[in-house]
Parts: C-alpha cells; structure tokens; sequence
C-alpha cells in the first residue's frame, strides 16, 4: 500500500480564492491569460472590448474553420470565465460609462499602448486619486516605464530579442533558432502579473492601499531562461543550443530518441544512484538487452561504484562514462518499445524516463484524466460540450474553476453596463 | 517567540507573511524567490546530514571564481535570494520539535518534494493542519499527490515532455527543438507562487487554510489552450504533417513571420508582419521588385507561398548586420529583433538594464553577485534583492535563537548532535 496521502479534491460548490474580488480588463493580448487566471481563480472579470470587437477575435484556429468573429478559439481559450461588454474608449459617453464601471472595482488590468489612456484621461494617477485601493496591472511588451516601450512587439520578437529563442532549437546551427509555440511570452508576463496583483492584494488588506504595478513581458522571458542568464551574469559564458535539450556551454549528449514507431521520447534523468542502475540492467535483461549492449560492463560499474555523482563528471572519466553508458542504454530501449511504455515501465522500475506527448494527447492520458485535467465546458453555440485545458493546481478549499466559454461579443451589456449589444447611445 | 522580522512591517508587499519553505531546484525555490523579494519571510530548510545536496544546484557549477563547495554554486544562488536558510535533521526527535515550532508561527508550508516524501517524515498536511489549523500547505511535484503517475520521477525537461511544450517547440520535417532549458521549473515556480498567493487570500478573507496541490505537468498542459481547442473543437491535432512550424504564427497568421539568418556566424534576426500595413512598410525597406509580385500582395497569398517569401527574405537578410537592421524595420513601426545573446540582452540592452532587471546581491562567501531581478515593479511596495542565498545553515542562530527561543548553549549541543 502506497505511504503516499491523498492530494485534495476541489471542494464541490465552493467558491475560488478571488471570489468576490471585481475586475476590468480591457481585451489585449498581453492581458488575456491574466485575466484568464485571475477569473479561475473566482474574481468577475469584466472583458472590454470596442463595439466593433476586439482584434483577438480573428486569431485562429477558428472552430468549424469559420472566419466568424464568435468562432475564435484563441478567443475561446483565453476569455473563458469573463464577462463581455463593449465600450469605445474614445468616445467620451463611453469613457463616462468605463469610469462608472470602474468605481466599483478592485483591480484594472490593461496591455493598452503607453500612454494611450493617459491621453483620454483615464489612467492610473487620475484614478487612484479617486480610488486609492485600486490596484492597476499594466502588461506591456516593454513595460510602461522603459526607454524602448514604444517599440513595436510580437510573441516572437520578445522571445527573439529576450533570451528564449537564443537557447532553443538544434545542434545543427545552419538551421534557425526556434520561438517555442503557444504564446508564451504572454503567458510568462502574465502569470508574472497575476503574483504580483494577489501581492499587492495581500498588502491592500493591511494597508487600505491599492497600487500601479508595470509589467514588462520583455523582462519576464528575460528572467525566464534558466542558465542562459545566471551562467552569463556570474561566469560571462554563452550557452549553445542543442537538439531537443539544455543549451550548453559544450556539447552534451542527445537526451531525445525514436520509439520503435519513430516517434520521439525524452529519456528522461539518466541513472545516477546504485538502484537505479540496478533498475536499468535488470530491465534491459527483461527485454534481452543486456548482452546485445556493449557498454553493460559500464552500467555495472555503476552498481558497484555505488552509482555517479553529477558534480563529478567533468573530473572523473569513469564516471562521465558510467552516466553516457546509462543514456546510450536508455536510447536502446526506447528504440524497442512504444514510447508510451517506455516512460511508463521505465517509471514504474524507479527511472525518470519520459515520452513526448503532443499537446492534445494529453486529454487523453489515463493520469491527466484522473486528476479531472479534461473538463468539459457547454457552449452555448453548438449542441456538443468542447473540452478544455483543467486547472493549473487543486486547491482543496477554494477550488479553480472554469465558469463559462468566452463571452460574445457585448454579451454582458445589459446585465453590466445597462445596454444592449450593438447599441449606440 | 518573537514575531520579528529582517523587513519591517509594512515595508514590502508581503512583509506580514512567514513561509516555512522546504522547496529546492528551480520549480520550487524559484516560487519563494519572488515571494522572498516581496518582502515575505522565506526560511528555507535544508538536511544537514546530506548537507542540503537535495537541491542539486547548491554545490553545481557555474562558480563566481576558482572556488568550489556546497556554498557555491550560482544557480542556487539565483534562486534564493533574500532567503533565510537553517538546517534541521527531520529524522531526529528535537529536529521534528523544531520543525514544529516553525510550523506554528508560519503562514505557509511550501515543498517541491516527490509526492509522499514530507508524508513519510511525518508530517502529511493532516499532521501540519495539527500544529497550525489555518496553514497553508503547496506542494509542488511532476505529477501532484493524486492520480496514477504521482509516484513518478520528474525534472524539468520530463514535465516540458509530457505536456505538450517540448513538441510544440520545433521546425517541419525534425524532431521536436523542445526548450533548451527547463522552462517548466520557471513556470511550476510561478505557478506555485500564484498558488501560495491565492490560498493566503483565501486565508485572509476566510480564516481557513487549505492544501494546494500542484502538478507541474498540468500546469504545464494549460499553456497550450488554443491547440487543445483546435483538437477538442476540430479534431486537429498538433502532430500532422508540416507541424509544428513554431518560428511561423498560425494562431493569429501573419506572414512573414519569421527568424531569418543574418551576417555573420549563427547570427538570425526576427521578423513579424502582423498585418497588411506592416507587409507595406517593410516593402519600402527591402526595396525589391520581387515584393510587388502579386503572390504576395494580400495576406492569404503570402500564406499560400510562404517558403518563397521566407527564401526571398532570407536572401536579402543573410548580408545585413542583424542589429542595424532590426533597428531599420522596428523605426517603420514593424516588430523585429535580433535573435540576442545573453550578452547582449543583459549587458547591452537598455529595454532589461533601465528596467533594474539585473541586481547585485551580497552573498557571504560570492561577495557581490548580479542575479535575475523580477519583471513587475510596484508603485508602493516593490520588490527588492540585496542579500544573496544563504550558505549552509547561516540562519540557525537567528532563526533557532531568536525566532523559536532555543538557548545558546542547545544550539551548541544540537550542532554537535547534528540535528541543525
């Protein structure tokens, strides 16, 4: 029987840690995931859009390959759980209506241009002099306050310019660097944001205080590169970037390798310690290996040594073989087997092997599905429910939860604002 | 018991917190390093007996200089600044009383432990929840404490693996590129730190504390939204033929969406064209008649013959200085960049210097060390990062002493008993 207790399970009907908690977000790209989190995690976040809707709505994919502008999944993902109204800024009854809205709540959060709402008169300075415990969230590429954030900006040039792409992609340097996919320079800003807001929250209770906080996406994937950075800053060595593994200051071995259908599994955390190395020799006898692999007599020596210290390797030759025999060996398995039971056997026998899922496989794997990762959310425009990303983390009290798909566009209006969708004032 | 604390109060953001922190690596220290330079009191704990080697990083390269040792390693370094670090056996009686103590007058128990491991020295959340009815408790593994993976080993590049990032990281036709670091210890610490920061909101507003229970896989899993959906929604998979194609932008189309090579070795520069006005500005730059060319004169025509446009981009970028021209592109109003070095991003860049993205803390045995500073900055009560991580134990006395009352004398036994 296993020593290990039971993580929690969501309390059932409770409500998340921000309940309570109001709102706004004015719809930007920067802002969306942000608000995405703070919404799951049960603050009413009110989505504002202009009236002629927001340009995320035509980010594909598009459900159906509509070009609809309901039919965004982009939009679909990152705006669940918000409510939607439309406003145009420029207009002043419009602002009129933004600042009603905002009297009456706890947190502004906003990508817009630097100094675009300083010139309609609706910033931070003019609002929390009304409103001191208002707590203002800026993400923008640069920052607000920063000598280039007036730069034009993308997901890729952030991550070009800021560190990511410098240490990703191939041993083979003919070939491009490469922007891991997804967005993710915007989620870097914006889970960057979302801890510095329930800091700031936090403080407001003790203070009555609420305060600006300036986030620069730029900066967040800059601090987001593990060894690229802390290696230059303390040594002034410049990591490489190899195929499929950590940039390195000198070639390290391949850590990726076909399963017996070609495709790609990580093998994971090489064996370090005596019972690992026992584990591998005694798998690779199960799978009639152990004499077909030239260097067994390496992984025994790991057995007998005691297994391999990783803070030796570079001064101990023996060791640095020991730990390559465990890769190479690790490589040889994979080959022979599905990747799926490489990581899974390879597991159960104490290795840390792993295999490369592509994202949507995800939704399918027995542990993921286990845990309730999958959740199943009604839309109120088709018959069918879409299944969707789950919670990044179970809280047992105050449970994550996605309320509703991303609202349509003027959804809220009445119920918000007090108008209908499309209606001009 | 004294409740002082390094920060006075009201100082920083989260001066009035106290978080009992048994994190290590990356995915979990790097959650109480943002917490710590909040101003929270982070006493991080560490085993003497394996001299707090559990955390890899603490005697690992990269060195300020020629010196090595379990105090040296600059990784951890990085990762915990602003800490207070004691030692404390678990598996002694008076090492679990202390542990105790802390427990009580802490707000938070933080651990990146495989799942089970603080279980098995006895102190399960249960037992926490014991010694303190409203403590908040996250742990923090590959896999979290529920399902059929949670015995499971994990580090970094496993989690980036199993959730989809190491696959939609990559160019048509290889193998995945993934990431060339372990991009999920950021993320997990970020995560976790959100995940502190919520529960203690719950605290204040309820009085109730709670465990959380991250799964750094998972996390990991919700930062590919959009391609779930396409999945969940079309029945289109990521894994097709010609993708991932992650150096283009299908999720919104642009084109050119690139990174193209420069002059020089291995020298790329990025370029985006978010729309149509951007593709105009950046014809006057190229200047070519080839531009004109009516393949390319709408969006949907340069997807439909994007390998043509990228060649011809290529070939009139391959023998420009990437700088030069990134600067050339970005004053038409279109996003470009270099693809940067670290040397150029943190010492030549003023979009990260102006920011104060690079602090010098004071480390006792490193001397002045610069380390990743944080990419928020707030108003009233900003982050701040002066002290380095602490060596072996160098709170002991403070926090053992000062903070639980143990006598001078004790701490001299229990040193010599190896229990601290």
């Amino acid at each position: 029987m296993s020593s290990i207790p039971d993580g929690p399970i969501p309390a059932e009907g409770a409500s998340g840690p921000l309940h309570g908690l109001r709102v706004v977000e004015l719809a930007s790209e920067w802002t969306a995931f942000a608000g995405k989190l703070l919404a799951e995690l049960g603050a009413e976040v009110i989505l504002v859009e202009a009236t002629s809707g927001a340009p995320m709505r035509d980010y594909g994919p598009f459900a159906g390959d509509s070009k609809d502008r309901e039919a965004s999944l982009w939009w679909g993902h990152y705006q669940t759980s918000k409510l939607g109204v439309t406003l145009d800024l420029d207009e002043p009854d419009h602002r009129d209506r933004f600042l009603r809205m905002l009297s009456s709540v706890d947190m502004v959060l906003e990508g817009e241009a630097p100094g675009r709402l300083a010139r309609l008169g609706i910033d931070h300075p003019e609002r929390c002099a009304n409103d001191p415990a208002l707590i203002w969230i800026s993400i923008t590429p640069f920052g607000r306050d920063n000598p280039r954030a007036a730069e034009p900006a993308t997901d890729l040039t952030l991550l070009a310019g800021g560190g990511p792409v410098w240490s990703c992609g191939y041993d083979d340097h003919t070939l491009p660097p490469v922007r891991g996919g997804g967005n993710q320079a915007m989620h870097t800003g914006g889970l960057h944001a979302v801890a510095a807001a329930l800091a700031a929250l936090l403080r407001r209770e003790a203070s009555g205080r609420g305060q600006h906080i300036d986030v620069s996406v730029y900066a967040a994937v800059n601090v987001t590169t593990e060894e690229a950075t802390f290696r230059w800053l303390v040594a002034g060595e410049t990591v490489e970037r190899q195929t499929g593994r950590h940039a390195s200051t000198r070639p390290t071995m391949p850590t990726m390798a076909p399963d017996v259908d070609g495709r790609h599994v990580n093998t994971g955390a090489p064996p370090r310690s005596t019972e690992e190395f026992t584990a591998l020799l005694g798998w690779m006898e199960d799978l009639g290996l152990r004499d077909r692999f030239p260097d067994t007599v390496l992984l025994e020596l790991g057995v007998e040594r005691g297994g391999v210290n990783l803070a030796d390797i570079d001064v101990d030759v023996e060791a640095q073989a020991i730990y390559g025999a465990g890769r190479e060996a690790l490589i040889l398995i994979a080959s022979r087997l599905v990747g799926y039971d490489f990581f899974v056997e390879g597991q159960r026998r104490g290795l840390a092997t792993s295999l490369i899922y592509a994202p949507e496989e995800v939704l399918s794997d027995p542990h993921f599905i286990a845990r309730g990762f999958p959740i199943e959310v009604r839309d109120g425009s088709r018959t069918e429910k879409v299944t969707h990303a789950g919670a990044p983390m179970i809280f047992g009290k105050s449970p994550w939860k996605l309320r509703s798909r991303a609202p349509q566009l003027g959804e809220h209006n009445a119920v918000k604002l007090g108008t209908q969708a499309g209606e001009a004032e | 018991m004294t409740t002082s604390r390094r920060v006075e109060p009201g100082q920083h953001a989260l001066s009035d917190f106290r978080i009992c922190d048994l994190t290590g690596q990356l995915a979990g220290a790097g959650a109480t390093r943002l917490l710590a330079a909040l101003g929270a009191q982070v006493i991080r704990i560490e085993d003497p007996v394996r001299q707090g080697r559990w955390d890899l990083l603490r005697g690992l390269e990269p060195f300020v200089d020629e010196r090595r040792g379990i105090d040296l390693g600059a990784g951890f370094n990085n990762h915990n600044v602003e800490k207070l670090g004691v030692t404390l056996n678990l598996r002694s009686a008076r090492g679990r009383e202390l542990f105790e103590d802390l427990v009580r007058i802490s707000d938070a128990v933080t651990e990146n432990f495989a799942a089970g491991v603080l279980a098995r020295l006895g102190f399960p959340y249960e037992r926490l929840k014991q010694l303190r009815s409203d403590i908040v408790y996250v742990s923090n593994s590959g896999f979290g404490y529920r399902g059929p993976y949670r015995e499971f080993k994990s580090w970094g590049p496993i989690v980036q693996a199993l959730c989809g990032l190491t696959f939609s990281s990559g160019l048509p036709g290889h193998p995945p590129a993934g990431w060339g670091y372990s991009y999920m210890d950021h993320h997990g610490a970020n995560f976790m730190a959100i995940a502190v920061l919520g529960a203690l909101v719950h605290r204040q507003r309820t009085g109730e504390g709670q465990w959380v229970d991250m799964s750094c896989t998972e996390a990991g899993a919700t930062l590919l939204g959009p391609a779930l959906l396409d999945h969940s929604v079309n029945g289109r998979p990521l894994r097709r033929e010609g993708m991932p194609n992650s150096n283009r932008s299908q999720s919104p189309e642009m084109a050119p969406h690139n990174i193209y090579p420069a002059l020089g070795e291995d020298a790329w520069i990025a370029i985006a064209c978010r729309d149509q006005s951007d593709w105009k500005a950046l014809q006057l730059i190229i200047d070519k008649a080839w531009t004109a060319s009516r393949r390319f004169v709408d969006l949907a025509g340069r997807l439909s013959h994007e390998d043509e446009l990228d060649a011809l981009i290529a070939d009139w970028t391959r023998l420009q200085d990437r700088h030069e021209l990134a600067e050339r592109i970005r004053s038409a109003g279109v996003p470009a960049s270099a693809v940067q070095t670290p040397s150029e991003r943190i010492d030549a860049d003023p979009g990260t210097s102006e920011w104060g993205l690079w602090p010098t803390v004071e480390h006792r045995e490193m001397g002045q060390v610069r380390v990743d500073g944080l990419p928020f900055h707030l108003s009233e009560t900003d982050w701040k990062m002066e002290s380095g991580a602490p060596c072996l134990g160098e709170h002991n006395e403070y926090v053992f002493g000062e903070l639980l009352g143990v006598d001078s004398g004790e701490l001299a036994e229990l040193r010599a008993a190896g229990v601290m």
